[in-house]
C-alpha cells in the first residue's frame, strides 16, 4: 500500500470497433456471433504450444511407433498383403492407413478434449466472449488449429515414407491436402460432439467411437478379410475411406472413386461446423 | 506409525473401500477402456491381423491369435495402468485433493500410498481376468495353464504401476503424463515381444526391451500358458517385478509423505 | 427501445437503460422485471444476497446472455443485434477469475487485447502499462496459476482495460480477498472512476458499496427492493443509530424495551433498537431496570438496510 503513488492510469488509447467488410461469413453469420477476428484464437494457441512445444513434438512420435512396429515387426509375418493394385509388402500396406489413422486420432483428441477442458473448466471461452468475439470466432479459431498442428504431423510422417521408400507415386503430393481435410472433417465433428458432453467420463464414449474405427477400417488387414455384410458396414465407416485415399495417393492408384470419398468428408465438415457453432452459441451464450 | 488408531493394512482397505464407494457411482467411464477395448485389440489384431499371418516358428506354430493372447493380457494391464497411476493420483493431490482431505484423519501418507496401490491391483486384475474369460470365448486360449496369466500380469502391471505413482506424486503440472503414455507405454506395447518375436527387432533393442516390465510378463504369461517356461526364469522374472514393485512402494512412501506431512 | 430521445437529451448520457427486464432459465425466473439507469461517470451497485439475480443482470449488460423480456440498451445500443460492438467498449470482471491458465501474465493481457483487434505493438505498451497500474511487473512472466488471489483479481481487473473501456463491469470484485488486497484494489478502481470511466458493481459486502458506490439497488429474488445513494438508503430504511443490548441466550424478549425506539428487533442473544439517539434510548433501558450484558450504540450502516429488505435468513 505504501508504493501506490507510483503507479499511474493508463493512459487512453482511440477507441476500438469490430472489423468491417471482412469476409463473407460475416454477412451470412448473424451479428453478434462472428466478429472476423478468428485468427487471434490461433495466435493463442500458437503462444501456449511455444510453452509447451515438447508436447507437441512428442505427438509426432506416436505413429512412427507404430510404423516401426507394423511394418518391420508385423511385416515379417506377413509378406504381402493385397493393395489397391496387387500384392504390396506390408509396410506399404500399412503406412498410408496409419498416416490416415493419425490425422483422425489428432484431431478428434484435440478437438474434444481440448474444447471441453478450455470450455469446461478453464473457462477461456468466457472469456473471450466478453469481448467483441463470437462463438463462431472460437470455433473457426480452434478448427484451423486443428488443422495446422495435425498438417505439421502429416507432413512429417509423410516425409518419413518417402525415407523408408514407401511412397511409389507423384499423386503422394496430394496426400497432405488430404490429411488436412480428413483431419478438418473428423475436428469438426469432434467438436460438435464435445458440446454434447457433460462430463470427463463422456470421454469414454469417444474413445468408444475412435477404437473400433482405428482397429477395424481396414488398417491392419484388407477389406477382404470381412464376410460380405460387415465390408458393406465397414465401407460406410469415415476412417475407411480416409485409408482408401491415402492407400490410392501413396501407391498411385487413383480412380474417380477417390472423388466419392472427398465428397464425404466435405459433408462431414459441413455437418460438424453447423453443429458445433449452434451448440457453442447456446451453451455459452445463456 | 503403530501408535495410530488403524493399522496400516486395515487402513489400506478402509481407502480401497472408498475407491470402491466412488467406483460403484462411477464404473461407466472405466468399462470401456478397461474391459472393451482389449477385446476389440484382441479382434482387430489376432483375428483379423492374425488371418494374413502363416503359423511358423515366429509364433511358436500357433495360430497367430493363441500366440497374441497371453501377451496381450500383460499389455493389457499395463495400459489399465497408466491413466489411474498418472492422472488419477495426480488428481487426488492437486485437484480433487482427496489424498489431503484422508491425511486430516489417523490414517498415514504411507498407508494413502499403500491403499491406492492396492486398489490399482485389483483393478488390474479384475480386468485381466474378465478380458482372460473373453478370450477364452473367442478360442483365443487353448491351455489352462492361462489362468497362471492373470497373477502375472498384474504383477507386472504393479511393477509399472508402482514407480509410476511414486512418480506422479513429484508432479506439480500434469505435462509428463502424455509423454509417460507416448514414449514408454506405446514403445513397451509395440516393441516388447507381444505382437511379433523380440528376435525380429535390431540386436540393439534388445536390452531396452529386457528392461521394461512388460516384456518379463509376456515371458511368465506366455511361458506359462504353452507350457515352456523353466522354474529359473521363471523366479528371475518374478524377482526382477517384484523388485520394481519394491522400488515404487520405497520411492512413494517418501513422496507421499513429502508432499502430504506438512 | 420506446424512447430513444431520452438518451439524447439528458445532460449527462445514459449507458444502461433498463426497463421491466427479465431472464428465465427454464421455469427459474433469476431476474423479474427490474428498472436501471445508469448515467456516464456513475459508480453504480447492485446489492444483494447471493442467488438475488445480480449476476444474471451483469451478465445480459455485457452481453452474453441474452435477455428474456423487457427492455436493454447499452451504450445506446440493443445487446440482441449490436453484441459485438458494445463488447468492445466494455470491460467485464466476472465473479469467478477466467484468466488464461495457459498463458503468462503478460501473455494473457496481450492476447485480450488483440481480441478487441488491437496490433501488436499496441498490445505489447498497453500491457507493460496495465501491468504498472494492478503492481503486476514483477510476475510479467509468470504463470498465471500460482499467483495469489488478489494478484489474480488485479490481473483479471487489468486486462478488463485493455480496451480502455467506457463501462467497466465488476461482478464481485473483492469477494474472497484479505483486506490489504481489497483495499488495494478499492484504491485502483476509485482512480478509475476519478478518470471518468462509468462503473457497475455487483457485492455483498456493504463496505465496499459505501465507498465505491454513488448509487446502488438493492435486489432481493430477482427484484429491486430499493434504489438511493448510501446515504438515502439508511435514511429511508434505517434510523440514525442503533443501539445493541447483549443478553445471556433467551433471557429477553424484547417486550419491556419495545415502546423505547422506532423499531426492535429480537435475535437470539441479541436486541436492536433502531432510533434517532442511542444513547438517550440506552438511558430509558437503564430507568426500566433492564440489565444487559453489555450494550453498544453505534451509527446505522447499509447492512442493516441489507438486512431490513432481504431479510436474516440464509438463502441459499
Amino acid at each position: 500500500m505504501t508504493n501506490e503513488t507510483s503507479t499511474d492510469l493508463p493512459a487512453p488509447s482511440p477507441p476500438v470497433t469490430p472489423r468491417h467488410g471482412a469476409g463473407l461469413l460475416l454477412r451470412v453469420v448473424p451479428p453478434g456471433l462472428y466478429a472476423g477476428r478468428a485468427h487471434v484464437l490461433v495466435e493463442r494457441s500458437y503462444l501456449v504450444s511455444r510453452r509447451g512445444w515438447m508436447s507437441v513434438i512428442s505427438g509426432f512420435f506416436e505413429p512412427l511407433f507404430f510404423l516401426f512396429s507394423l511394418g518391420y515387426g508385423l511385416g515379417q509375418l506377413v509378406t504381402t498383403v493385397e493393395g489397391p493394385g496387387g500384392p504390396v509388402p506390408y509396410a506399404v500396406f500399412v503406412a498410408p492407413a496409419l498416416l490416415a489413422a493419425s490425422a483422425m486420432n489428432g484431431a478428434v483428441f484435440e478437438a474434444t478434449f481440448n474444447l471441453f477442458f478450455k470450455f469446461k473448466y478453464a473457462k477461456t471461452y468466457d472469456a473471450v466472449l466478453a469481448t467483441p468475439l463470437g462463438p463462431v470466432d472460437i470455433a473457426l479459431g480452434e478448427a484451423a488449429w486443428c488443422l495446422i498442428r495435425g498438417g505439421l504431423y502429416s507432413a512429417g510422417f509423410i516425409a518419413v515414407m518417402l525415407g523408408f521408400g514407401l511412397i511409389s507415386s507423384p499423386w503422394a503430393l496430394l496426400a497432405l491436402p488430404a490429411c488436412l481435410l480428413v483431419a478438418l472433417a473428423f475436428a469438426a465433428v469432434g467438436m460438435a460432439a464435445a458440446t454434447f458432453m457433460r462430463s470427463w467420463q463422456d470421454f469414454d464414449l469417444v474413445q468408444l467411437a475412435v477404437m473400433p474405427l482405428f482397429l477395424f477400417s481396414t488398417t491392419f488387414y484388407p477389406l477382404s478379410v470381412y464376410p460380405g455384410w460387415l465390408q458393406a458396414v465397414v465401407q460406410w465407416t469415415p476412417l475407411y475411406h480416409a485409408i482408401e485415399l491415402m492407400r490410392a495417393l501413396t501407391t498411385g492408384y487413383v480412380g474417380w472413386g477417390a472423388l466419392t470419398h472427398v465428397a464425404y468428408f466435405a459433408v462431414m465438415v459441413v455437418i460438424g461446423v453447423v453443429v458445433a457453432a449452434r451448440r457453442l452459441g447456446k451453451l455459452l451464450l445463456t | 506409525m503403530s501408535t495410530h488408531v488403524v493399522g496400516p493394512w486395515r487402513a489400506a482397505l478402509i481407502a480401497v473401500e472408498n475407491h470402491w464407494t466412488w467406483y460403484r457411482r462411477n464404473w461407466r467411464a472405466t468399462v470401456i477402456s478397461n474391459f472393451l477395448q482389449p477385446v476389440l485389440f484382441l479382434l482387430a489384431m489376432g483375428v483379423g491381423f492374425g488371418s494374413q499371418v502363416r503359423e511358423g516358428a515366429a509364433t511358436g506354430g500357433h495360430p497367430y491369435l493363441v500366440y497374441l493372447a497371453p501377451a496381450l493380457l500383460v499389455i493389457t494391464a499395463v495400459q489399465n495402468a497408466v491413466f489411474e497411476s498418472t492422472w488419477v493420483v495426480f488428481s487426488a493431490f492437486k485437484w480433487q485433493r482427496t489424498y489431503l482431505a484422508v491425511v486430516s484423519t489417523p490414517v498415514t501418507p504411507a498407508q494413502v500410498l499403500y491403499g491406492q496401490l492396492l486398489w490399482i491391483a485389483l483393478r488390474l486384475a479384475a480386468g485381466i481376468t474378465v478380458f482372460l474369460a473373453i478370450a477364452f470365448a473367442l478360442g483365443a486360449i487353448t491351455s489352462p495353464w492361462a489362468v497362471l496369466a492373470v497373477p502375472f500380469a498384474t504383477l507386472a502391471g504393479m511393477a509399472f504401476s508402482a514407480p509410476v505413482v511414486a512418480f506422479a506424486a513429484t508432479r506439480e503440472k500434469p505435462d509428463a503424463f502424455n509423454a509417460i503414455f507416448r514414449f514408454l507405454v506405446m514403445p513397451m506395447t509395440l516393441f516388447t515381444g507381444g505382437f511379433f518375436p523380440l528376435s525380429q527387432l535390431p540386436g540393439w533393442l534388445h536390452p531396452l526391451a529386457w528392461l521394461t516390465p512388460v516384456w518379463h510378463g509376456i515371458e511368465l504369461a506366455r511361458g506359462a500358458t504353452f507350457g515352456t517356461l523353466g522354474v529359473l526364469p521363471a523366479l528371475g522374472h518374478v524377482a526382477y517385478l517384484s523388485a520394481l514393485v519394491a522400488l515404487g512402494v520405497v520411492l512413494g512412501r517418501r513422496y507421499f509423505r513429502r508432499r502430504l506431512a506438512v | 427501445m420506446s424512447d430513444p430521445a431520452a438518451n439524447v437529451t439528458n445532460v449527462t448520457p445514459t449507458l444502461v437503460h433498463a426497463k421491466g427486464l427479465t431472464k428465465h432459465f427454464g421455469s427459474f425466473e433469476a431476474v423479474r422485471g427490474i428498472d436501471v439507469e445508469v448515467s456516464k461517470g456513475e459508480a453504480f451497485g447492485f446489492l444483494g444476497p447471493n442467488g438475488a439475480g445480480k449476476s444474471s443482470t451483469m451478465r445480459m449488460v455485457s452481453c452474453v446472455s441474452p435477455r428474456t423480456g423487457g427492455e436493454l440498451r447499452v451504450l445506446g445500443m440493443d445487446p440482441e443485434t449490436d453484441g459485438p460492438k458494445i463488447r468492445a467498449r466494455i470491460g467485464v470482471v466476472p465473479q469467478q477469475d477466467n484468466l488464461d491458465t495457459e498463458l503468462t501474465v503478460r501473455q494473457n493481457l496481450q492476447v485480450y487485447g488483440r481480441y478487441f483487434g488491437l496490433s501488436r505493438s499496441a498490445v505489447r505498451a498497453k500491457a507493460t502499462e496495465l501491468m504498472e497500474f494492478a503492481q503486476l511487473t514483477e510476475r510479467a512472466d509468470a504463470e498465471v496459476e500460482p499467483l495469489s488471489g488478489g494478484m489474480k483479481r488485479r490481473l483479471t481487473i487489468a486486462r478488463s482495460l485493455v480496451n480502455d473501456p467506457d463501462l467497466l463491469l465488476l461482478d464481485e470484485p473483492t469477494t474472497g480477498l484479505d483486506p490489504q488486497a481489497r483495499h488495494l484494489l478499492w484504491d485502483r478502481l476509485f482512480r478509475l472512476k476519478q478518470s471518468g470511466v462509468t462503473l457497475i458493481i455487483t457485492t455483498h459486502y456493504m463496505d465496499e458499496a459505501e465507498q465505491l458506490c454513488d448509487r446502488l439497488v438493492v435486489m432481493d429474488g430477482g427484484r429491486i427492493a430499493a434504489e438511493g445513494s448510501p446515504s438515502e438508503l439508511i435514511r429511508r430504511y434505517s434510523t440514525k443509530e442503533v443501539l445493541e443490548l447483549r443478553f445471556p441466550p433467551g433471557e429477553q424478549s424484547g417486550d419491556e424495551v419495545r415502546d423505547l425506539a422506532e423499531r426492535v428487533e429480537v435475535l437470539p442473544d441479541r436486541v436492536l433498537l433502531y432510533t434517532a439517539d442511542g444513547d438517550a434510548a440506552l438511558a430509558a433501558v437503564h430507568a426500566r431496570g433492564v440489565r444487559p450484558v453489555s450494550s453498544l450504540v453505534r451509527r446505522s450502516t447499509l447492512e442493516d438496510v441489507f438486512l431490513r429488505l432481504t431479510g436474516r435468513t440464509l438463502v441459499d
